[in-house]
């Protein structure tokens, strides 16, 4: 009885370093390929609004209930030891450093990892990518790199504006639902915000953006075999982004703030 | 090697997994020539044609353009190479995202480095040279039918002149008569090119329109290879059952008895 879950787990272990593998070579080559000429400027910036713009109203919504929601609990579970000041604390640091950047990343990874693997999963399956190479364009700067360059610079500002927004909601429900002083909600807020904590929050939301945008690319490139394949490629690609979202946080929350 | 071949295949074999698709190919193509491999679906037709372009590598074998060996070639060869070619895949494979005119002029804009306004009265001819007018310029590929996306592909495929031309599977998919239209365009572009030309079918008379040669590939082979006058007393029986397509012959279609 031992022996056959043995061989089960030695195979998935082998297939995770397969995948592990193929994917590490996938991502090395398509940068290497995005910091090379020819640069596809039309194609970064139609990305750019693609993955930044369009996505602003659903990291927006998530962001202010978030804050709000934030500020409630906070209220609720201090309000038992009469340390409700540090709401305002609370609030702005767990926005920052966790919550915008993971909860964002993870709505752009619903939304744009999927749409990035259907993308080029379709453009696989029927030969559109062949038809790039034929023509003399490489996939890899024409398809991909522009799509990684969009996620790494656009992650960050969308993280940006959810931390505000957030910020935002959290003051709402202070001042307007727990009778917070508003100046002195904002001046603890203030001072109580280190550059840290946007910082590595930011740092979070470019990592994020390559490991989406990575994700949806290789997966929609490797699709095969129809729709079937593709819409297999479109799930692999926003569960395998949102595992590695939470995975890459904690290492990079530990890089940071770990003594 | 024959110096004087545009296209040379020698012993080029392609499997998957264990699934042995092509089993050593020879194949010359002269310059200005146009072949056309015959072949059931699923025989290795379109594997052959990528091969060849680069966009699958062999296994084993040699293939040269030009008398020059391009497996194993490197990105830049590579793309040397590739812009001799112009391909018309067997779906079209237009880019959806892009309108027929942006299709057509991809390759002079993109990689030719063409300005779009001069890309855009290359595309517009290539169109006509094709039987379209300017206005379906301006439509996407999904707004057209089967065979109009058919000839956009064509236009692109000789958007930039190529030296070889291939053509998957021209006709599969059209009518009758769209299929003979396109078999008229294909000769007309090649001859109007001087190109070489290499086609996959399993349709005959298209087959017999537009080729000089014809090889049949079976298992893996080019069993027969000849003149397009020769086809019909190949003296091969496999040939013989898939011209005049009888389901009893030498060849067995892998169904499971009902
Ligand atoms: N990328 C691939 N991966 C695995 N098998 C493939 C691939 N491309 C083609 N094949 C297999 O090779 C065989 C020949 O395919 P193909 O050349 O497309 O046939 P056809 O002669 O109809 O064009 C088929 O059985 C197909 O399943
Ligand atoms: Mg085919």
């Amino acid at each position: 009885m031992n022996i056959p879950l043995l061989t089960v787990l030695g195979r998935m272990s082998l297939a995770f370093l397969e995948a592990t593998g193929a994917v590490t070579a996938f991502a090395f080559h398509a940068v290497r390929q995005a910091v090379q000429p020819p640069y596809y400027r039309r194609q970064i910036i139609s990305q750019m609004l693609e993955i930044g713009y369009y996505s602003l109203p659903v990291v927006g919504l998530t962001a202010i209930f978030t804050g709000m929601v934030l500020a409630l609990q906070s209220y609720t579970g201090f309000a038992r030891f009469s340390a409700e000041s540090a709401i305002p604390n609370v609030v702005v640091v767990s926005l920052t450093r966790e919550l915008g950047p993971v909860l964002a990343s993870l709505m752009v990874a619903g939304r744009i990892g999927a749409a990035i693997a259907a993308e080029i999963g379709t453009m696989r399956v029927t030969e559109q990518i062949d038809a790039l190479t034929t023509l003399s364009t490489d996939p890899f700067k024409y398809l991909i790199a522009p799509r990684l360059i969009a996620g790494i610079v656009t992650l960050p500002i969308l993280v940006l504006v959810a931390d505000i927004i957030g910020i935002l909601g959290g003051f709402l429900v202070g001042v307007y639902k727990l009778d917070f002083n508003d100046t002195a909600y904002l001046r603890n807020t203030l001072d109580f915000l280190e550059f840290q904590d946007v910082f590595s929050g930011l740092v979070k939301a470019a990592v994020f953006g390559f490991l989406i945008t990575l994700m949806g690319c290789y997966h929609g490139y490797t699709s095969k075999g129809g729709a079937q394949g593709v819409g297999m490629a479109t799930t692999n690609a926003v569960v395998s982004a949102s595992i590695l979202i939470f995975t890459f946080n904690y290492f990079i929350t530990e890089a940071f703030f770990a003594r | 090697m024959s110096a004087a071949s545009k296209i040379a295949l020698r012993g080029v074999t392609k499997s998957f997994g264990s699934k042995k698709v092509l089993q050593g190919i020879d194949l010359d193509v002269a310059p200005g020539e146009s072949m056309v491999v015959i072949g059931g679906s699923g025989s290795g037709k379109s594997v052959l044609l990528k091969c060849i372009l680069g966009l699958m590598a062999p296994d084993r074998g040699s293939i040269s353009v030009d008398g020059e060996e391009t497996v194993g070639f490197n990105d830049r060869s590579r793309a040397r190479v590739m812009r001799k070619f112009g391909m018309l895949f067997q779906g079209g494979a237009l880019f959806d995202s892009l309108r027929v005119w942006e299709n057509v002029a991809f390759g002079p804009i993109q990689s030719d480095g063409m300005k779009a306004e001069q890309a855009r009265e290359v595309a517009v001819a290539k169109l006509g040279a094709v039987g379209l007018g300017p206005e379906i310029g301006e439509l996407f590929p999904s707004e057209l039918s089967g065979g109009m996306q058919k000839r956009v592909a064509l236009a692109r495929a000789i958007a930039r002149e190529p030296e070889i031309i291939f053509f998957d599977e021209p006709t599969t998919g059209l009518d009758p008569i769209m299929a003979d239209v396109i078999n008229d365009l294909i000769v007309k572009c090649v001859s109007d090119l001087g190109a070489t030309a290499v086609s996959i079918t399993h349709d005959m008379a298209s087959a017999r329109k537009i080729g000089h040669r014809i090889g049949m590939l079976y298992e893996g082979r080019l069993i027969w290879q000849g003149p397009v006058a020769d086809i019909d007393h190949s003296g091969n029986a496999h040939v013989d059952q898939f011209i005049h397509g009888r389901a009893e012959g030498p060849i067995r279609m892998q169904v499971r008895k009902l």
